[in-house]
């Protein structure tokens, strides 16, 4: 079987979406239980590498290989040779020697995940790189709305709301949104809205007057480098939370608000919302735990729907 | 006046039989056998007879065209001879069919001196398989500050001048610039970029940046510079060639300028030419160079303008990189592709097969074009013209690989490919710099 990697939302179609999603589901009564572990890939290794910060994203994908009984080593920039100027493709060759059955990597630059793929045998699981793509973030969204909103997402109506230019996690979102059917709309200042963007099929908008017609409010992070000098894509937060953020006074009964973290509190997301339970934010970071179960065990074990997950547990 | 230099390799005395000479500066396109002797086209007609000591070139099928001239590579030397030198780089040259190439300025250390020029044209008197010339640089260290001593950099020889990879930062610059080079006689060549649009910029701007989340450079980044550096050579009514033109909104203000009356001539590179931005969707390193590959209807106007002659010449923007440079993730990888090599075969299986083009005009703007901008005599294939040409086999399928390739880098955006058209024999200068017939 040749490897498989998870670059881009591109790499996947929706029956392999859905499969994703169905295992992450059949994985959730394992992480009820009071042993919380199943050896289903027991022997496997499986390396983290995390050239950039992260909480969420690397917590769950090392907890999500443990859960599976995989053997898992973190490496992060600091205190490895990246800081005496080991190139990726060197570091990619080294780790290789491990014969590890997966690298998961979040690195600052666009085209990383390529760079390391060409050299190791490895399937390669892309944790987010520069402002490219973060597919395993758009998964578990999926799953969170999936949970929460019915199994049938198609029509739903999605509002993704700030810093769209500098985010991966819109272009992963937009495209796995559109490929389980729901309409997704961008709303940013224009100064942080990508030019060209409305030919991924979305409606673009600079304003909330239409956020009446979201189902769900996708909301990003407003980044203060954004206002600093030079940068001038936004004038405050002050300013952008009045125009742009979100809170209970903006919304209307049944919309449900998705943040992919950390939130930044009174600018993109008012307290009134970050406290509310109906919100989905904590429950994107419980799916992150089972949708990175469910793509690591897709990724050894296959796409096929001969293996169902079910009968392996 | 001497802008070129090469080594002195013997004479050739060849006759090449039977092959198409397509070349429009004598208005001939027919089969024809052409007989080179003592550095010279000796004659060209039919069924010409072989002397004693005359090797035979048997052409049948083949093309015979008058050399082709670069006025657009980086040689890398001095400074990054590991990526290229002036033997390599005229080897390469030769290769693509090329009977002269002309370096760029911005080398470590820079090209912004007499001495240093006047050393380059006695090491290419050494290495160059066909004849190569430098431009000089604008400001002493491409730093946008100083003007160089563009008097005796003019009568050392340099082709022109530029700050090339480094855009003229100010206005003020680029007028006493356009001012001052008319005491060389020769002309300024600008990188067209607005510093200030292009920070951090990784790709054409558009739907394939909002894609792909890389930094978009606007076409604005280009058209803007473009647009006042005309209106500058208007004013000082001064000689001004842009290089690398790459978008739309660049060509309308060429045209508008070149229809009032500014002495302006610009040249187009093959990857602009045949390639778009929806190929970056890889992140092929070798796919990133500045300008960056535009926009399909960028790409369209470019062949437009190319056809019309609103785009004077091609050039290729050769421009090396070792592999450890070039083996990095996109974002992290410097830009530039070379192009020497690919140069005819790319535009003749994208261009001239796809009827884009006619060969004629891509021979012109490949070979009298560019040699009259830089002052040369325009290559021909008649008789008594010094015999400048080459001889390209249009059916042959070549595959762009390492080995393949006399450059000594290879970060081509072809690399791996299948190329149709093969440069088989160069003659530069009367001698035969490139040999791919035995």
């Amino acid at each position: 079987m040749p490897k498989r990697d998870l670059i881009s939302v591109e790499d996947l179609s929706r029956a392999d979406v859905e499969l994703i999603l169905d295992t992450a589901e059949s994985f959730l009564p394992v992480l009820e239980r009071d042993i919380k572990k199943v050896p289903t890939l027991r022997g496997r290794t499986i390396i983290n590498l995390f050239w950039e910060a992260s909480t969420r994203t690397s917590s769950s994908f090392d907890l999500a290989a443990k859960r599976l009984s995989a053997d898992t080593l973190a490496l992060k920039a600091s205190g490895s040779a990246v800081e005496k100027g080991e190139t990726l493709k060197d570091t990619a060759i080294t780790l290789s020697a491990y014969s590890p059955d997966i690298i998961v990597m979040r690195h600052p630059s666009a085209g990383a995940c390529q760079t390391l793929s060409a050299n190791t045998e490895a399937s390669v699981i892309n944790a987010g790189d520069g402002k490219h793509q973060h597919p395993t973030q758009c998964l578990l969204d999926l799953f969170s709305m999936r949970q929460n909103l019915g199994r049938d997402l198609d029509g739903l109506k999605v509002f993704i709301i700030g810093d769209i230019l500098h985010s991966r996690v819109a272009r992963s979102d937009i495209m796995g949104f559109q490929m389980l059917g729901m309409h997704v709309t961008l709303v940013a200042p224009p100064t942080l809205m990508p030019r060209g963007i409305e030919e991924m099929g979305v409606t673009v908008e600079y304003d909330l007057a239409n956020l009446k017609d979201a189902d769900v409010i996708y909301l990003l992070r407003i980044q203060k480098e954004r206002i600093k000098p030079g940068a001038a894509y936004l004038p405050s937060l002050r300013e952008y939370s009045q125009l742009w953020g979100i809170s209970q006074a903006r919304l209307r009964p049944g919309q449900r608000v998705m943040h992919p973290g950390p939130i930044n509190r009174g600018v993109e997301i008012a307290s009134d919302i970050a406290d509310d339970d109906e919100n989905l934010i904590a429950h994107q970071v419980f799916s992150g735990l089972a949708v990175r179960m469910a793509i690591l065990y897709r990724t050894i074990v296959g796409y096929s729907d001969g293996a169902a997950s079910g009968e392996v547990l | 006046m001497e802008r070129t230099w090469c080594k002195h390799l013997p004479a050739a005395e060849l006759l090449i039989k039977g092959g198409r000479v397509v070349d429009p500066e004598s208005g001939v396109d027919a089969v024809q056998d052409v007989l080179v002797k003592q550095g010279k086209v000796a004659e060209v007609g039919k069924d010409l007879k072989a002397g004693k000591n005359t090797r035979v070139v048997d052409a049948a099928g083949m093309l015979v065209l008058p050399g082709f001239v670069d006025l657009h590579a980086h040689f890398r030397t001095p400074g990054r001879e590991d990526e290229e030198d002036i033997a390599t780089a005229s080897a390469a040259a030769a290769a693509g069919g090329y009977v002269a190439a002309f370096g760029m300025a911005n080398t470590d250390p820079v090209i912004d001196n007499a001495g240093l020029l006047k050393g380059l044209a006695l090491q290419a008197t050494v290495d160059a398989v066909v004849p190569v010339g430098f431009f000089a640089a604008v400001t002493k260290g491409l730093e946008g500050q100083e003007l160089t001593e563009m008097g005796e950099l003019g009568a050392a020889g340099a082709m022109a001048f530029s700050d090339d990879g480094m855009p003229l930062p100010t206005a003020a610059i680029t007028r006493r610039a356009l001012q001052y080079v008319k005491v060389s006689k020769r002309f300024i060549a600008i990188h067209a970029q607005d510093a200030s649009l292009f920070k951090g910029g990784q790709m054409h701007e558009g739907p394939a940046s909002a894609r792909l989340g890389l930094t978009g450079i606007p076409s604005l980044c280009e058209s803007l510079d473009v647009s006042r550096t005309l209106d500058i050579a208007a004013y000082e009514d001064a000689d001004l060639h842009v290089c690398h033109v790459s978008t739309e909104a660049s060509l309308e203000a060429i045209a508008r300028a070149k229809e009032a009356g500014v002495r302006v001539t610009t040249e187009v590179t093959p990857h602009h030419l045949t390639l778009n931005d929806e190929r970056i969707a890889s992140l092929d390193p070798n796919l990133k160079m500045n300008p960056p590959l535009r926009a399909e209807s960028d790409r369209r106007a470019l062949v437009e303008a190319l056809k019309s002659g609103l785009i004077d010449c091609v050039a290729t923007d050769h421009a090396p990189h070792v592999s450890e440079e070039k083996d990095v993730p996109y974002e992290e990888a410097p830009f530039g592709c070379i192009g020497l090599e690919t140069a005819f075969s790319v535009l003749n299986k994208e261009l001239v097969e796809a009827g884009e083009l006619d060969l004629a005009t891509l021979v012109t703007r490949m070979s009298a074009a560019p040699a009259r901008i830089a002052g040369l005599e325009a290559p021909t294939v008649a008789a008594g013209a010094p015999a400048d040409l080459c001889v390209v086999d249009p059916a042959a399928v070549w595959t762009v690989t390492p080995e393949a390739l006399q450059s000594r880098s290879w970060n081509s955006p072809w690399l791996g490919q299948d190329l149709t058209g093969k440069v088989r024999l160069t003659v530069a200068a009367g001698r035969v710099a490139w040999d791919d017939l035995a």
